[in-house]
């Protein structure tokens, strides 16, 4: 496979290191991040505005937790040793301290969370269902059949404690996965400590969007009316989060055009040229700046809630865009030019390949496979008709 | 045994000595290397590299580097006048069949040979999550390929671009600086045959080498020092313009 | 009070025994020199030193051709080491019966180290092939191991010179 190269690289460096599947994985821990965050909102900062998307929100980062492993174990030279990263973790590799990152995450925090906001839930189903889902179920509640009131007040106060650790357990998980860029000094693009920061933000930001869209998406295929005072107020926290995650991106800019290091004359060329369309058009002026100005908007006219739900619907897929395409020029971007600074390469992208385009549109929607098996055996509706019956409210929101 | 062998065995001890364990079939590093008594190097001298790509021809055939990848390589630089920041720089096919003549266009021309500066600080041991590439005892990377995941975090770490993942295991590699040559006593093959002497195996840690002496009397650089790697290959007369 | 915390003690027990097995998994499968010299399989480094080299280097060529020690010693290419030319002749040395060098064409060889190039340091002896030579072969005229030509008595192959 000729790869054109423009100047002159390291004759080991024109041939791209990490793929489209590398740029996957920080989009969906970020995915993960935000829609936790989105969560905690109102868990524990009390955001009662947001409640009808937090069982939503727990299974949506879920069905992305699951999933995260999938791009890196296909991009592995041999993914049959990938377990030597638990076994004989390097203790100065971001790479391996990020898997113990990613277990404590998942089990300590999101499946902890998600199995004692539900447990009431599950107990009733595994008493109640028949059939394979019964067993399912049985499994789940390992063993237990309590549903006091004093055991789900138990539930309640352990919750509330796993998502107080959960959240800076959130900013952990993302904030290790710019770290892991951040902290190569090799490579000018990526290096800065501002990498850990910037990605966090953006990943609240794409988080709440894709939660926001789903549960846009959820009700109308549902039928069900959207609570628009919900959808305000997560549109208004993505407002703000936004504008912080696009003035550190800024900042960042304007700094390294202002000193203009080494790098920068190289820098500068590869985004006017390499990286115009999915930098300056599409994650700034498509993904950041519009949404941004049409949040904006809301927040400044009263519009009625028909037209706002659109402009919501615009801006949030603008966004996740946006932030694919931030993280596709941190990765990519980071590979184009040479560490000499005199030259390019380019990126060649297969499609029916181990790394290639298919695998990673595959990638992107299994979330949403795993999300739809999720959501039947452990419905999110804050008027799901199976616990309505008895007319309780979930747990938590007796406290 | 037939009287070459028995010829090479009275006339070459050091060389015989570790060939007669390559032919004995147990070519494990000849008894008596000591980990602890080296720390390797190695010396370029740039006003003395005629760019004949003998180096890189030689390793590829030492290490079966593959089409494409390079272990070491070497760069022609064209620094016209002043401009030291922008030179001109290429490396067809990492310099291996030599350079195609190019005009002098007036300004300063020359080669530079490069290959993985063994670092003491090495950055890419820094961030391998499993242990895969280290720095032995005796100041040589390695890369324990059957540990080796192939995430490839390696390549993106080391500021002088010298790994590679080689296709054929799907592992990272790069120069070993002949590891399994200079345990026996022997160079590297690319110092083995560098026709000017441009390249020099360098033993830092014993004190009749000549590098000791070579460095107290010239001007020597370390490439990307910024970087502070603990690079332990030292280029003498290296140009400013060098990347 | 028991009976409402028992599915967190159930969990706690999993958790457990999860752990405990990835603690045997881990003392099984590590293998047994890791970490012996520091953050990495100790047996690796003779691993990678137990490869067989491929190039003999200059001291063994000289141990059997002795003649050709005698025609460098009064030239320039005294200091060029055998196989920079021959290529590795590991195999040759090993078995110098049944393995034989191949036969060098100076055209290629000769002018990767001569051909004239901006970027050699000028004081390199170097030439422009097509000039110097117009086409022919550089042992035509010039002796590899003894480069330099001293008189007409000591071309190697005189007929070229008429």
């Amino acid at each position: 496979m000729h790869i054109p190269v423009e100047g002159f690289m390291y004759p080991n460096e024109v041939e791209l290191q990490w793929s489209v599947l590398i740029v996957l994985y920080p989009f969906i821990t970020g995915l993960v991040a935000g829609a936790f965050i989105l969560a905690s909102l109102e868990r524990v900062f009390r955001v009662q505005a947001v409640k009808p998307t937090y069982r939503l929100a727990l299974l949506t980062a879920l069905s992305f937790l699951l999933v995260a492993p999938l791009p890196l174990q296909l991009h592995l030279g041999h993914p049959e040793r990938s377990l030597e990263m638990y076994l004989t973790p390097h203790r100065s590799s971001a790479m391996a301290m990020f898997g113990f990152v990613y277990l404590w995450y998942l089990m300590a925090v999101l499946l902890l969370e998600i199995w004692l906001d539900y447990r009431r839930d599950i107990v009733l189903k595994a008493q109640t269902s028949t059939g394979i889902f019964r067993n399912i179920y049985r499994a789940l509640t390992l063993g237990s059949m309590n549903i006091s009131e004093r055991s789900l007040h138990i539930d309640e106060r352990v919750g509330y404690f796993i998502t107080l650790i959960g959240v800076p357990s959130a900013f952990l998980l993302h904030g290790y996965v710019g770290f892991i860029f951040g902290s190569v000094k090799a490579n000018p693009w990526w290096s800065s400590p501002l990498m850990p920061i910037v990605f966090i933000f953006s990943a609240m930001v794409s988080g709440i969007a894709a939660v926001m869209l789903l549960y846009m998406i959820s009700s109308h295929l549902r039928g069900k009316t959207i609570d628009i005072g919900c959808l305000d107020k997560i549109a208004q926290y993505l407002l703000y989060i936004f504008v912080i995650d696009f003035s550190l991106e800024m900042l960042d800019l304007l700094q390294r055009i202002y000193e203009a290091d080494e790098s920068f004359r190289s820098l500068d060329f590869m985004v006017h040229t390499r990286l115009w369309t999915s930098q300056v058009i599409i994650q700034i002026l498509l993904g950041t700046v519009t949404p941004i100005a049409l949040l904006g908007l809301t927040q400044m006219f009263r519009f009625n809630a028909r037209v706002r739900k659109r402009m919501y619907a615009v801006a949030g897929c603008l966004t996740v865009i946006g932030i694919f395409a931030m993280r596709w020029n941190v990765v990519i971007g980071g590979q184009l030019f040479s560490k000499s600074f005199l030259g390019y390469t380019t990126y060649k992208m297969g499609f029916a390949t181990r790394e290639g385009l298919l695998t990673a549109i595959i990638l992107v929607l299994l979330p949403f496979f795993i999300l739809w098996v999720l959501v039947k055996l452990l419905p999110p509706w804050p008027d799901a008709d199976s616990t309505a019956a008895s007319g309780a409210t979930p747990a938590h929101g007796t406290s | 045994m037939d009287p070459t062998r028995r010829r090479l065995l009275i006339l070459l001890p050091a060389a015989a000595a570790a060939w007669k364990y390559v032919l004995a079939g147990t070519p494990e590093a000849a008894p008596g290397y000591k980990l602890s008594e080296h720390w390797w190097g190695m010396l370029i001298d740039i006003p003395k590299c005629i760019g004949c790509g003998s180096c890189s021809r030689a390793c590829t055939e030492e290490n079966d580097v593959p089409e494409g990848y390079y272990r070491t390589w070497i760069e022609r630089y064209h620094v016209a006048d002043w401009k030291i920041e922008r030179p001109d720089v290429e490396s067809p096919d990492g310099g291996k069949q030599g350079f195609p003549p190019s005009e002098d266009f007036g300004g300063k021309n020359f080669f530079v040979p490069k290959l993985c500066n063994h670092c003491a600080d090495s950055p890419c041991t820094q961030v391998c999550p499993v242990g895969a590439t280290f720095v032995t005892p005796d100041g040589v990377v390695l890369v324990d390929k059957a540990y080796c995941l192939g995430c490839r975090y390696c390549v993106q770490a080391c500021p002088y671009g010298c790994r590679f993942i080689n296709p054929k295991t799907n592992t990272a590699e790069k120069c070993s600086l002949c590891y399994h040559r200079i345990t026996k006593g022997l160079t590297t093959a690319c110092c083995e045959v560098c026709p000017t002497g441009a390249r020099q195996l360098a033993d830092l840690k014993n004190p009749k080498d000549p590098i000791h002496e070579y460095l107290k009397t010239h001007t020597v650089q370390v490439l990307k020092p910024h970087m502070a790697t603990g690079s332990k290959v030292f280029y003498n007369g290296m140009d400013g313009s060098v990347r | 009070m028991f009976r409402d915390i028992e599915h967190l003690i159930r969990l706690a027990v999993v958790m457990a025994i999860v752990l405990i097995g990835f603690i045997v998994l881990r003392s099984a499968v590590v293998p047994r020199s890791f970490g012996q010299y520091g953050h990495y399989r100790g047996a690796a480094i003779a691993e990678v030193a137990a490869r067989a080299p491929v190039f003999a280097g200059h001291e063994v060529c000289e141990a059997c051709h002795a003649e050709v020690v005698e025609q460098k010693k009064v030239g320039r290419h005294v200091v060029i080491p055998c196989e920079t030319c021959h290529a590795a002749q590991g195999r040759h040395a090993d078995d110098p019966a049944s393995v034989k060098p191949e036969k060098l064409d100076t055209a290629v060889l000769c002018a990767r180290c001569h051909e004239r190039n901006s970027a050699k340091p000028k004081s390199f002896p170097q030439v422009v092939s097509a000039e110097h030579s117009s086409g022919l072969a550089c042992d035509t005229c010039h002796q590899p191991h003894r480069p330099k030509i001293e008189a007409q008595a000591e071309l190697k192959r005189p007929e070229a010179r008429r």
